[in-house]
């Protein structure tokens, strides 16, 4: 009628932390990546400005002489 | 990206702190149920999640209201922040859940009213992103984004009522319960004390992946930006 023993469970427990910290660390990675990622493009979007601007001023120049 | 403020440098360490502690108070010091056994261990995880990713979807909701009003950009990555980290954290609860599910009552899913709003409120997020991704205009996007996450805030509350309101297999454990709830149980002062530290880790996890969330929401924009000065 009653439960003589404690059922083991154990496997679904660890399943259970184990997808817990795999979609988190995941997460955090894909966070990471995307950073990172986002950052390259700044400092390239950056640089071509900067040299659009250098360009254009030098052709504004040779224009005016 | 502005260089990491101190504030969240100690944040990040205090969240780490805090998981870690949460799992060896759920692990080793909270006692065996009799009935479920181990797997019982998962809810502590599982409340934490749902919790957190409650709350950011209200979050998410009253951000879209703020930007409604203010239209400040910033109110934006707010929501777009709460959304995305509450969608991750609600899909460890519905797993969480479905892994417990499986030796409790025997299914790995079931069509229950809980489980139903569960999934489909995780539905309305992941959407919300595909709607996002639709929308070129910043602004455009921010406003149908705020509009959208008004009114997919309203799951948060159907799906946290519905196990007190319907009949369900789902148990409740803080308050009175339908009499078909299969798997309650009550707590001893051991699993109390892991359910609230729990909940207070996650909740702090939370916080620290907001702000993490919202930095690199700012760079997104930053490089919108940039491209934007490009293509003219």
């Amino acid at each position: 009628m009653f439960l003589e023993t404690i059922p083991d469970t154990s496997g679904y427990m660890i399943a259970g932390f184990g997808v817990c910290f795999a979609v988190m660390g995941i997460y955090i990675l894909s966070m990471y990546l995307r950073g990172a990622n986002l950052k390259r493009d700044a400092e390239m979007l950056e640089s071509l400005q900067v040299e659009n601007k250098k360009t254009k001023s030098k052709t504004d120049t040779a224009k005016k002489k | 990206m502005q260089p990491k403020p101190i504030a969240l440098k100690i944040l990040d360490v205090v969240s780490i702190i805090s998981i870690a502690a949460a799992t060896y108070l759920a692990l080793f010091f909270a006692p065996t149920e009799a009935v479920m056994g181990q797997v019982q261990r998962v809810f502590y995880f599982h409340i934490g999640t749902a919790w957190v990713a409650m709350l950011g979807f209200i979050l998410a909701a009253v951000a879209g209201i703020a930007y409604l009003v203010t239209k400040n950009m910033l109110w934006d990555r707010f929501e777009v922040a709460a959304v995305e980290v509450s969608a991750m954290f609600f899909f460890i609860t519905i797993a969480l859940g479905s892994i417990w599910a499986r030796p409790a009552w025997n299914t790995w899913w079931t069509w229950d009213p809980r489980l139903t709003t569960a999934a489909v409120t995780e539905l309305i997020y992941i959407a919300y992103f595909m709607l996002r991704q639709g929308i070129e205009d910043p602004e455009k996007r921010a406003r149908f984004g705020a509009v959208y996450s008004l009114l997919g805030g309203l799951s948060a509350p159907i799906t946290f009522m519905v196990i007190r309101l319907f009949r369900t297999i789902h148990p409740v454990v803080i308050g009175s319960q339908s009499a078909a709830a299969q798997g309650g149980f009550s707590m001893t002062t051991n699993m109390r004390t892991t359910f609230f530290f729990a909940l207070f880790a996650f909740t702090v996890l939370f916080i620290d992946l907001i702000w993490h969330r919202i930095r690199l929401g700012g760079l997104e924009e930053k490089v919108e930006q940039l491209k934007l000065e490009a293509s003219i």
